[in-house]
């Protein structure tokens, strides 16, 4: 079978979907992380899609934002991980759902 | 490109995906999360972008998923496992992923066959990167820095 764009964008927009469901459905702070980090390799996985099928690939365009938006999600991930640290280890908790003292 | 490594491999990061978002015990979940990033890397082999593939999992297996897993023991309660299942978030999610695929149906150009390209290889990764992408390049490596320290003080114990 030939494989068209069509198909690699299906799959990352079920990894997408699959992402979202995990970051809204979990009450884990760990699981949500798990859940953007999901939603942003499918992002990078559509950017080499397109980049693959384009019909001028001599620019590595869609290869350049998918290695820096690698980059940046390991930042962001250390980052949030170390906020989930920090919050367990004042309210001995990883429930978003007891985290609501800022609520107006 | 082959048929049957897309189908194995969509089967197989599908399959860890959907296992890490719906599993109860934490470390299974961490585990599946990292067979999805194997999975997506894959991906990336199969579409000739194989640089991409191996800086994806270097940092997201090898860095990511580990940060996952030592937060999860670091953060473990009596019973290891998440409470609570909000099922309004399936709807949502199975709402997105519909308007999502019912776009990529309408839309005439995406049907196409892949053009024959030249292999891009790491040289032209890095003259493209000194060249082209420099300030980028120099802009992550102070944001690297930044979150780095930023993790550091957020996870460091106050003295007194």
């Amino acid at each position: 079978m030939t494989l068209t764009l069509q198909l690699f964008l299906i799959v990352s927009a079920a990894l997408f979907c699959i992402g979202l469901l995990a970051a809204l459905s979990r009450r884990h702070a760990i699981f949500i992380l798990i859940g953007i980090e999901m939603m942003l390799a499918a992002a990078n996985l559509n950017f080499i899609a397109f980049w693959r099928f384009s019909p001028e690939p001599r620019q590595p365009a869609g290869v350049m934002i998918a290695i820096f938006a690698i980059a940046i999600a390991a930042a962001e991930a250390a980052v949030g991980l170390a906020l989930v640290i920090s919050v367990y280890r004042h309210y001995r908790t990883t429930n978003v759902d007891q985290l609501d003292q800022l609520k107006g | 490109m082959n048929g049957v490594a897309f189908i194995v491999i969509a089967i197989l990061t599908l399959a860890a995906a959907l296992a890490a978002a719906t599993l109860q015990k934490l470390m299974h979940a961490a585990l599946s999360f990292a067979v999805t990033f194997v999975g997506i890397a894959a991906f990336f082999f199969l579409l000739g972008a194989e640089f991409v593939g191996l800086v994806q999992v270097f940092v997201y297996i090898g860095a990511v998923a580990v940060l996952i897993v030592f937060t999860i023991l670091l953060t473990r309660r009596d019973v290891e496992k998440d409470r609570g299942f909000n099922w309004s978030g399936v709807v949502v999610a199975i709402a997105v992923f519909g308007g999502l695929i019912s776009a990529i149906f309408k839309t005439q150009s995406v049907s196409v066959a892949a053009p024959a390209i030249p292999a891009l290889t790491v040289k032209r990764i890095g003259e493209v990167l000194m060249t082209n992408y420099v300030w980028p390049l120099q802009c992550v490596g102070l944001l690297l820095t930044a979150a780095l320290i930023g993790a550091l003080i957020l996870v460091m114990e106050e003295k007194g």
